[in-house]
């Protein structure tokens, strides 16, 4: 097989907070493949932007702990210094689309200019170069060239995500991470940038990891799926099997939650809360509300391997853990 | 049924009813000079029956919040007339105004900017029974309790002396909704009311909110994005664009055999969860919702409408035609 582009090992990122520890992340590992996908699902606060941010060595000041290892192309970008990270690592080879960014556009400065900009500061570009190649990341997601010289203000919200789009694209990076990068956006809208990142995937190869909390429009984009719970990844399984049955049973209750157009059956409503990642219960996390809890619940549930390169964190899947 | 229909022609026993209805706003540069005028909403007729539950959908900034704010009365209606329980909201002077917000309950859009940060849940769910006259304290007690156990926030003391930061965006929301309940009002509108929320735990607000609609036998409107979950929430669908209905029907009907070229092109950018998704692109018409300034003449969809008909649709506005019998959409198309 192949080297994976993206290896994850035991990532890990807490927090400091007035009320003690946050466990954003626990051990948090999957893999990506070169042109791949995957998407992060998981309900709100289980870790999704904490993730994202911590590969990018994003992190805000009051981080407790960062630890784990992060292969890209089999080098350890955790072990390179914050320099060097900078320099060859963020925007050139991993690149990112942060929550709500449509909002956070410089709104004094033209849209070419702050398109390019990744190129002028991270890759020492001249600028008539960097704006030539503004208008091609533009016009690849869909942004005509007349809106080169406007100002963010003047755009729609829809095109605003565009624009930050192609600042994530226009360094062709190995890797872009996309955080929600559709959900304050109308249905047409919606769906039209995701028609733009397909193409960006079949065109370019680019490796996507893809944020959000709704399913239905991650499977527009993704070959796999990494579900995560109350800041654990739970399950990685390839799209496919996962939209038809999920093996985790958060999964399967997540997947019994979503509306469909066509379907008449109620969707089905997650009674109870995700725990507090203050104090996390030792055993399975979801074991609360788990419709499948048994006694072996309340130790740490295996990373089990399933059939078809599937994983989930649950006792259902161990032999040692059947009474 | 090609035929060209009067929509909704008055009835008796109708909760509410909208004629003609137009909300515009001026916008003025330095605070006084004419810069333009918003056609938000510009010709809206309907009628509301007793008990049926009514989805409004289109995109940001077609007017739905315009719509409802205006039918509560906090947005002033330009032309046109609605009438509330019999009593024309036109004529109504401010206490008559003052009664008409104790029928109608309000969720608000923005969930997290709704709630008072500075009170407790006691405080907020107290104001609205204090300001209309409910004046014995244990009485109030017993609404706020009740009212939280509708809404599944139980036991109640626990939620009671806490402030609004305290709970989970979809805790907060439930406590707009018993805010909103506590009146006991004939009429909820509710907008956008779990767009901010989790799947699983919007599911969880639109399913108390069906509850308490069949339990109390009220009428509600709801404002959404959201076309997947409508059939479960609603009786009847409004689809708006840029200030106008194009398509009204039954939910069933709208959804399975949608007649306007718009309803079909929000209907076909949904994705359900199909890993085959990926493999294929979506059609999307192009463009954008046109300047409710400025609107298009003719069919407001026109520029973006893969169907167009050149010399007819972009002259003419299109009346309402019923191409399926309870289903009414404005196109000419059906002509
Ligand atoms: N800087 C921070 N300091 C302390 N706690 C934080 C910080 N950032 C995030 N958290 C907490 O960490 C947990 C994970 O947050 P994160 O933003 O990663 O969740 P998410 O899955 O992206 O949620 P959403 O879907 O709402 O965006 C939450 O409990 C959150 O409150
Ligand atoms: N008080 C106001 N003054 C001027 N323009 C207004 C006012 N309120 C709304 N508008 C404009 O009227 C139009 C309709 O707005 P409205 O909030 O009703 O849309 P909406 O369909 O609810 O959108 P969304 O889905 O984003 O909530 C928009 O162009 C908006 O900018
Ligand atoms: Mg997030
Ligand atoms: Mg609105």
């Amino acid at each position: 097989m192949a080297e994976p582009l993206l290896v994850v090992e035991d990532l890990s990122l807490h927090y400091r907070t007035e009320a003690g520890i946050l466990r954003a992340l626990d051990s948090v590992s999957f893999e990506l493949g070169r042109g791949e996908a995957v998407v992060l699902l998981g309900e709100s606060g289980c870790g999704k932007s904490s993730l994202a941010k911590a590969l990018l060595r994003l992190l805000p000041r009051n981080v407790a702990h960062h630890s784990g290892r992060v292969l890209l192309d089999g080098t350890d970008i955790m072990a390179l210094s914050d320099e060097r990270f900078r320099r060859d690592i963020r925007w050139n080879r991993i690149s990112i689309v942060m929550q709500a960014a449509m909002n956070a556009l410089n709104p004094v400065v033209k849209v070419g200019e702050q398109v390019a900009e990744p190129l002028l500061v991270h890759a020492g570009w001249k600028r008539a170069a960097a704006a030539e190649k503004a208008a091609q990341a533009l016009a690849r997601v869909g942004v005509a060239a007349d809106f080169m010289d406007r100002y963010p203000f003047e755009l729609s919200g829809g095109m605003r995500q565009r624009v930050v789009l192609a600042m994530a694209l226009i360094t062709e990076p190995a890797l872009v991470i996309l955080d929600e990068p559709t959900s304050a956006l109308d249905l047409l809208t919606q769906a039209g940038i995701m028609n733009v990142l397909k193409r960006i995937k079949w065109e370019t190869g680019t490796s996507f990891i893809l944020i959000t909390h709704d399913v239905g429009t991650s499977s527009e984009l993704v070959d796999h799926v990494a579900l995560m719970y109350a800041g654990q990844i739970v399950e990685t399984s390839p799209a496919r099997d996962f939209f038809r049955e999920p093996a985790h049973p958060y999964g399967r209750a997540l997947m019994a939650s979503v509306p469909r157009l066509h379907d008449r059956a109620d969707p089905v409503h997650i009674e109870g809360n995700p725990p507090n990642l203050l104090d996390p219960p030792e055993g399975c996390r979801f074991a609360a509300r788990c419709a499948q809890r048994f006694a072996p619940c309340d130790r740490e549930p295996p990373f089990a391997r399933l059939a078809g390169g599937r994983r989930a964190l649950c006792w259902l899947f161990d032999e040692g853990g059947r009474e | 049924m090609n035929e060209q229909v009067h929509p909704a022609s008055a009835s008796a026993q109708a909760l509410l009813t909208v004629r003609d209805l137009r909300t515009w706003f001026t916008l003025r540069k330095w605070g006084f000079l004419h810069a333009g005028t918003v056609h938000a909403v510009d010709g809206v007729s309907f009628d509301l029956a007793r008990g049926e539950a009514v989805a409004i959908v289109g995109e940001s900034g077609c007017g739905k919040s315009t719509l409802v704010r205006t039918l509560l009365g906090l947005d002033r209606p330009t032309e046109g007339e609605i009438v509330i329980e019999g009593e024309s909201l036109g004529t109504m002077d401010a206490a008559a105004l003052r009664r008409l917000r104790a029928t109608v309950g309000y969720v608000q859009q923005d969930p997290y900017g709704a709630l008072p940060p500075f009170m407790s849940i006691s405080k907020i769910l107290a104001e609205p029974l204090r300001i209309h006259g409910v004046s014995d304290r244990r009485e109030r007690d017993r609404r706020i309790r009740a009212a939280l156990e509708e809404v599944g926030l139980t036991p109640p003391d626990e939620f009671l002396e806490k402030f609004p930061h305290m709970l989970s965006g979809g805790q907060q929301q439930r406590v707009v909704i018993a805010r909103a309940l506590i009146l006991e009002p004939a009429l909820i509108v509710a907008d956008e009311p779990v767009s901010m929320l989790d799947a699983s735990v919007s599911v969880g607000i639109l399913r108390l909110l069906r509850r308490i609609q069949h339990e109390r036998a009220l009428t509600l409107v709801f404002i959404t994005h959201d076309l997947s979950t409508v059939r479960h929430f609603a009786n009847r669908v409004f689809v708006m664009y840029a200030g106008r209905f194009v398509e009204t029907g039954a939910v069933d009907d709208l959804l399975d055999t949608p007649q306007h070229p718009y309803t079909q092109a929000l209907l076909a950018a949904i994705a359900d969860p199909d890993p085959d998704n990926a493999g294929r692109e979506r059609p999307v018409p192009g463009g954008e919702p046109p300047s409710l300034v400025r609107p298009p003449p003719g069919c407001r969809f026109h520029p973006r409408c893969p169907q167009v008909m050149a010399g007819l649709c972009d002259r003419e506005e299109p009346p309402a035609f019923e191409p399926r019998r309870g289903q009414t959409s404005w196109c000419w198309l059906h002509r």
